[in-house]
Parts: C-alpha cells; sequence; structure tokens
C-alpha cells in the first residue's frame, strides 16, 4: 500500500518504515531529509517549511505511485514535514521495500529527486545571524515558463521582496 | 459575462504582494496568461510577478493557454523548494 503525507507533528521514523517491507522483500530502504546547521557557507539555526497542502498531498501520492510502478511494488511510503523546524529534526522521511536492493535504492532516489522538481514546498532558512531568506527553488515542470524563459527582471524583484520581507 | 475566480500566493509571493489569497473577475473567455496580465497591470507589487510564473489550477499544474471558469482556484506557484 503507498502512503503519503504532509504533516505538521515531526515525523517518526519507525512509522514510516513500518508502512513498508513484506515476507517477499529481502530489501528496505529508509531514506531521512534533515535540516543541516549550514546553507552556502552561512549558519542556519532553523527552517520554516511553507506548504500548499491541498496540492501538496496529491502530488506526494502522485510521486509515490510513480516510484512503486519503478519498483515493481506498491511498499512506498513517504511523509514530508510542514512548519517551523530545528536543526536535526527530519523534514521528509521516505520508505521503500521491494525482493531486491537495485529498484529500492532507484525508487527512493526517485521520490526525492522529483519531490525537489514539483512539490509545492517552500523553506525559509532562519540564520544565525538573525537574517532569514527564502531558499531558491526550482521552476515545476508543466507549468509556467522554463528557467531560461523566465524573466531575470521579475526574478530579481521576487528576490527582493523575499530577503525584504519578514512573516 | 465575468469569470469569478480565487488566486492564491504562496511563500515569496505572498510575502511579496503582501496576501495570501485575492478573488478577480475577469471578462470573457480568460486563460490563466490573461489572469496573469490582469494582475500584473495593477502595478507595484503585482508587477513583480513573473511574465509566466508556475500556476496551478484545482491543484494540478496548468499550462498558461488553460481555459479559467469560476470557481476556479488558482495557485501562484513559486519556484519549490521541499524536501
Amino acid at each position: 500500500m503507498i502512503h503519503a503525507s504532509v504533516q505538521t507533528s515531526p515525523i517518526v521514523p519507525e512509522t514510516v518504515l513500518a508502512q513498508v517491507g513484506s515476507d517477499q522483500d529481502g530489501a528496505v530502504l529508509l531514506f531521512l531529509g534533515m535540516v543541516r546547521n549550514h546553507a552556502d557557507g552561512r549558519a542556519v539555526r532553523g527552517m520554516y517549511y511553507d506548504a500548499y497542502e491541498a496540492m501538496a498531498v496529491p502530488v506526494l501520492r502522485e510521486i509515490a505511485t510513480e516510484a512503486s510502478a519503478r519498483l515493481g511494488s506498491d511498499r512506498v511510503a513517504v511523509a514530508h514535514r510542514t512548519g517551523d523546524l530545528a536543526i536535526g529534526d527530519i523534514s521528509v522521511a521516505i520508505a521503500v521495500s521491494s525482493p531486491h536492493r537495485a529498484e529500492a535504492y532507484e525508487a527512493s532516489r526517485y521520490v526525492i529527486e522529483e519531490i525537489k522538481k514539483r512539490l509545492p514546498v517552500w523553506k525559509r532558512e532562519h540564520y544565525v545571524d538573525g537574517e532569514e531568506a527564502w531558499v531558491e527553488g526550482t521552476v515545476p515542470p508543466g507549468g509556467g515558463a522554463p528557467p531560461h524563459r523566465a524573466s531575470p527582471e521579475a526574478k530579481t524583484d521576487i528576490a527582493a521582496a523575499a530577503r525584504g520581507g519578514t512573516p | 459575462m465575468s469569470v469569478s475566480v480565487r488566486t492564491l500566493f504562496f511563500a515569496a509571493y505572498r510575502d511579496l504582494l503582501g496576501t495570501s489569497a485575492l478573488d478577480v473577475a475577469l471578462e470573457g473567455q480568460p486563460t490563466v496568461a490573461d489572469l496573469v496580465r490582469n494582475l500584473r497591470a495593477r502595478g507595484a507589487p503585482f508587477d513583480a510577478l513573473p511574465e509566466q510564473p508556475a500556476v496551478a489550477v484545482n491543484r494540478t499544474y496548468a499550462e498558461s493557454s488553460e481555459l479559467l471558469s469560476s470557481g476556479d482556484e488558482v495557485a501562484f506557484i513559486p519556484p519549490v523548494a521541499g524536501g
């Protein structure tokens, strides 16, 4: 069974891991994305994750379903966190299981890469020096202009607004 | 005949505009591109939105040529940064 959730409560790895696995599976893989204490050489003290939850849940499920097709098993579970996270908190957990390891590694990698390309989630870094900024993201495919056609002027304005804005 | 849609703004777009949602009425048979033009024509700060932002209509990524209907939920999606 495929599991996909977007949650404000802390992710418990054991819970996500328990959603996969079967007697047919010789490979069980758990990936955890964690909040780290640095970004581009700057000390980070925490991260705020914002999501378009009504869309993020179906998109996450769609990604997990695509991964399941690659995996050849329906044993895929993924959870993404939102809200305020501290260093060392888990932002995303991906568990997959399959009879053999190659498909498990491929499917797990597929889920995290697709999350970064198209899950409507944003993160704001809080730096140790007191400043904060939205992390520069990826233009999702199938919507809007491809990156090389995006207006550089508009992008600069948005970046400036993001830097200046304090929620 | 006018078409009324609910627009949503997230993350950097929400900060830019100072709002997370806006109801917009458009004339004729408007597309996503028409909505973007309507907003950008309002001047600052709306004119800082990209000319071709990523947009989702009713929670699915949409092309700029997609036609809008009354009641649609149109979300402006800044470059995403999950994970």
